[in-house]
C-alpha cells in the first residue's frame, strides 16, 4: 500500500513512510543510545558508587584522576598498539590471503572457511583457549618449548610480553573477517577489466597493482574503519587472558573502564572514562567518514 | 446471557480465590557458592525450610563472584531485587547501608542474638543497627606440603617468625623445590602478605589510627614496614614461575598437585585444593600442614591476631519476614553443625564447632576463638575502591614495579580520594 502510493506521489508517500517508520527507530535509538551517553556525561561529574542518586558533584575531578592514572596511559598506548598492528600486520595479511583465495581452485573454499573460523568463535572462548595455549606449565606453547629442551616463558605473566600475547590472538582472530570482506569485493569485481588490462599487455602484477587493488579501495577503507573501531573497543578477549594485568600492562580502554570503574563501584569515574572513549571513537568515526569515505 | 455472565464471573472468582489460597511467599536468595557439594547441603536446608513452612518457596539465584560484585548495585535498586544477599561485611556493606537498600533487622533478632559470636555479629552492624546475620568465618595462614618441606629439610611446624619463613624459602629453593604458590593474577592473594604483615607489625591500633588518618594514615610506618618485609620475601623469588599470570583456582590446583611447598591461603582452601587438584585427591590430611602467619621482630600485634573473612547474609529492603526466618534457620545450630561437619565452614554459632570432625578445621576454629583481633580482608573492609588499590599495589610490589613506599602512598592516596 505505502510502497505503491509512494510510487504515485513521491512527496506525500515519503512523508507517510517517515511518519510511520521513523518514530520507533528514533525512540529506541534515544532510549538505548543517546540517553545513556547523556547520562554517562552527567555521572562523570560526580563521585558516585552506583547507589541511589548521585549527589556529590566533583566537576572535572574524575577526568583529572583518569588522566593522572598510569593505567590510563598504558591503556591508551595499548589501544594505539592494537590499531597499529591491525593496520600493519592484520590487514596486509588478510589482503594477501584474499588475493590468493579469491581464485577458483581446489580447496579454496575449505581454506577460506578455515581462516574464517576463528572469527566465528566467541571472544571469551577464544581468550580461554589461548590462556591454556600460553600456560607456561601445561600449555601447548610449553610442550613445544619442551620438545626443544627449553623452559617456556609465561607470556601472560610478564609485563613485557602480556600485550604481545594478546596482539597475537587479536591478529589470529580477526584477519579472517577482513579476508572475507576482501574476497567478497574481489569476486564482485568485473573480470573484464582485468582481462582488458592483460590484453593491453599488463603483467599479472601490474593488473593486480593498477586495476584490482584500486578497485578494492572502498573495501580497504571500510576494513580500516572496522579494524580501528574494533581495536578501540577490545575487551572480551583481554579479560579471560590477563584481566588487563600484570600491573595494568595489558589494559585496554574498555578493560580499564571495567576494572577501575565498574568493579570498584566508582561509577562517576567509570563514566568519565566512558565519555573519553566515546569522544575518541566519535571523533575518529566522523573525521574518517568525512575524509576517507565521503564517496560511499 | 445473564446466566452466562454469572457463571463467567463465578469462574473468574473461583480462579481468583484459588490463586490467592495457593499464593506463595517466594524467598529470593542470591549466592555465589560454586562448590556443588556445599550447594547440595544448602538446597537440602532450603527444602526443609519449605516443608516446615507451607506456602513458602526458597528460590536460589546464583552469580559468579566477580559479576556478583559488579551487578549488585544495579540489582539492589531494582524492584525485583533478591531478598537475601551474600556479604563480606566491611566497606561494601557500609555503602549499601548508606544507600538505604538494606533492611534493619535489629529489633527482630532477639531470639538469635545470643547464639551468635558477638564479634561476627558486630561485623554486620553499622551505627548500632544490624542488617544481616553472619554464617561463617575464616583465617588466612600457610598451608604446607609436608613431603616437599622435608625435601628442603624444613619442618613447617617450627616456622614462627618472619626470619623462619625466609630461611625456609632459602632452603627449599636450594633443594630445587618451588617454595610458595600464589594466584598473583587475581591480585588479592598477594595482598594477604602485606595485610598480614601490617596486622603483625602494628596490630589493631595501627589499623584504626590509619582509618582516622593518624600517624600518616596508610602511608605511615606500619604500612611502609609491611611493604619492606614483603619485599624481603619477594627478593628471594619464592613464588612459582609465572605467578603473576596464575588465577587463584589455578594456584590452588598447583598446590593440590604437589608442585609447591607452601601457600598463604584462606582456611577453606583446605578442601578446595582437593577439588582443584588434577587427580581430585590433592594433598591428603597426613601430608598437609598449617602454620599461622609468622610474627615480626618488635611487632605490636599479638601472635594470636588473625586476618580472615567474616561472611553472612544480608536482608534487602522490603524483604518478607519469611526471608529473615530462613536466614535464622540457616544460622541455626543444627544447620551450622551440618555445614561444619562437612568442613565447609568455621561456624559462628556458639557450640556449633562441636560439629567439626577433623583436626585441621578444629585448629582453625580454636585460632579464631582465641583471636583478640580478627581483621577482615582489607579489600572488603576498606570498600571496593580502596580495596582494589591495595590489591593492585601489593601485586606490583610482588612484581617488582613498585617500592614499599609507593605501595603505602598509593593506598593512602586512594583512601583520601575515596573519602
Amino acid at each position: 500500500m505505502i510502497a505503491s502510493s509512494a510510487r504515485r506521489q513521491t512527496g506525500a508517500g515519503q512523508m507517510t513512510a517517515v511518519v510511520l517508520f521513523l518514530p520507533p527507530a528514533i525512540l529506541l535509538f534515544t532510549l538505548f543510545v543517546v540517553l545513556p551517553i547523556v547520562e554517562a556525561a552527567w555521572y562523570g561529574n560526580y563521585s558516585w558508587n552506583g547507589f541511589g542518586t548521585p549527589t556529590n558533584w566533583v566537576g572535572f575531578d574524575n577526568y583529572r584522576y583518569v588522566f593522572e592514572a598510569r593505567a590510563f596511559g598504558l591503556a591508551l598506548r595499548n589501544n594505539v598498539l592494537i590499531i597499529v598492528v591491525s593496520l600493519l600486520i592484520q590487514l596486509p595479511l588478510a589482503l594477501t590471503l584474499a588475493l590468493m583465495l579469491a581464485e577458483k581452485f581446489r580447496g579454496a573454499v575449505a581454506l577460506r572457511m578455515l581462516f574464517f573460523l576463528p572469527y566465528v568463535l566467541a571472544e571469551v572462548a577464544t581468550g580461554l583457549i589461548f590462556s591454556f595455549v600460553y600456560d607456561g606449565d601445561y600449555g601447548l606453547l610449553a610442550s613445544i618449548y619442551r620438545v626443544f629442551g627449553a623452559e617456556a616463558p609465561h607470556l601472560l605473566a610478564s609485563t613485557q610480553t602480556s600485550m604481545l600475547a594478546i596482539l597475537i590472538v587479536v591478529v589470529w582472530k580477526y584477519f579472517g573477517f577482513h579476508m572475507m570482506l576482501f574476497i567478497a569485493a574481489l569476486q564482485g569485481q568485473d573480470r573484464n577489466l582485468i582481462e582488458a588490462a592483460r590484453i593491453d599487455g599488463a603483467s599479472r602484477w601490474q593488473a593486480l597493482r593498477y586495476v584490482s587493488i584500486p578497485l578494492l579501495y572502498p573495501t580497504i577503507r571500510l576494513s580500516i574503519f572496522f579494524a580501528v573501531v574494533g581495536s578501540l573497543q577490545l575487551f572480551d578477549l583481554v579479560m579471560p587472558l590477563t584481566r588487563g594485568g600484570p600491573a595494568d600492562s595489558s589494559q585496554t580502554m574498555v578493560s580499564f573502564l571495567y576494572s577501575h570503574g565498574v568493579t570498584r563501584m566508582r561509577i562517576g569515574y567509570g563514566s568519565a572514562i566512558g565519555v573519553i572513549l566515546f569522544v575518541i571513537c566519535a571523533t575518529f568515526a566522523i573525521t574518517y567518514k568525512r575524509w576517507f569515505m565521503r564517496d560511499e | 446471557m445473564n446466566a452466562l455472565n454469572r457463571s463467567l464471573l463465578a469462574g473468574v472468582a473461583l480462579a481468583f480465590s484459588a490463586g490467592t489460597s495457593l499464593a506463595q511467599t517466594t524467598v529470593k536468595w542470591l549466592h555465589l557458592e560454586v562448590n556443588p557439594a556445599q550447594i547440595k547441603i544448602w538446597e537440602e536446608v532450603a527444602r526443609e525450610f519449605e516443608a516446615k513452612n507451607p506456602g513458602t518457596k526458597v528460590e536460589m539465584q546464583f552469580l559468579e563472584n566477580e559479576s556478583y560484585k559488579a551487578k549488585l548495585p544495579t540489582l539492589l535498586q531494582s524492584n525485583d531485587r533478591p531478598h537475601i544477599i551474600y556479604s563480606w561485611a566491611g566497606g561494601v556493606l557500609k555503602a549499601q547501608v548508606e544507600a538505604g537498600v538494606l533492611q534493619d533487622i535489629s529489633s527482630q533478632i532477639g531470639d538469635v542474638r545470643d547464639t551468635i559470636s558477638p564479634a561476627a555479629l558486630a561485623a554486620f552492624t553499622v551505627n548500632g543497627k544490624t542488617y544481616g546475620l553472619p554464617h561463617a568465618q575464616s583465617q588466612t595462614g600457610f598451608l604446607y606440603n609436608k613431603e616437599l618441606m622435608a625435601k628442603g629439610s624444613v619442618d613447617g611446624s617450627t616456622i614462627k617468625t618472619w626470619e623462619d619463613l625466609l630461611g625456609a624459602v632459602r632452603k627449599l629453593k636450594a633443594a630445587g623445590v618451588t617454595p610458595i604458590t600464589v594466584g598473583g593474577g587475581d591480585k588479592w592473594p598477594l595482598h594477604f602478605y602485606w595485610t598480614n604483615l601490617a596486622v603483625r607489625i602494628g596490630g589493631k591500633a595501627a589499623f584504626e589510627a590509619a582509618l582516622q588518618g593518624k600517624d600518616g594514615g596508610f602511608e605511615g610506618e606500619t604500612f611502609q614496614k609491611a611493604g619492606e618485609y614483603m619485599k624481603q620475601l619477594v627478593d628471594l623469588q619464592p613464588f612459582q614461575n609465572g605467578f603473576l599470570g596464575f588465577k587463584n583456582p589455578q594456584s590452588t590446583g598447583f598446590f593440590g598437585d604437589g608442585k609447591a611447598a607452601m601457600s598463604l591461603v584462606i582456611s577453606t582452601v583446605y578442601h578446595q585444593q582437593k577439588a582443584l587438584a588434577a587427580d581430585k585427591v590433592g594433598i591428603t590430611d597426613d601430608k598437609l600442614g598449617w602454620f599461622d602467619f609468622p610474627t615480626v621482630p618488635g611487632g605490636k600485634g599479638a601472635a594470636s591476631d588473625t586476618l580472615g573473612g567474616i561472611n553472612g547474609w544480608l536482608l534487602t529492603r522490603g524483604a518478607p519476614k519469611t526471608a529473615l526466618d530462613f536466614v535464622k534457620h540457616f544460622v541455626s545450630k543444627d544447620v551450622q553443625m551440618r555445614l561444619a561437619g562437612a568442613n565447609f565452614l568455621i561456624p559462628v554459632v556458639k557450640g556449633a564447632d562441636a560439629g567439626i570432625n577433623n583436626a585441621f578445621m578444629r585448629n582453625i576454629a580454636q585460632n579464631l576463638a582465641r583471636s583478640g583481633y580478627h581483621q577482615n580482608f582489607y579489600d572488603q573492609d576498606l570498600g571496593p575502591s580502596v580495596g582494589r588499590v591495595v590489591n593492585d599495589a601489593t601485586a606490583e610490589l610482588a612484581g617488582g614495579s613498585m617500592t614499599p613506599r609507593q605501595v603505602a602512598k598509593a593506598v593512602q592516596d586512594a583512601w583520601k580520594q575515596g573519602n
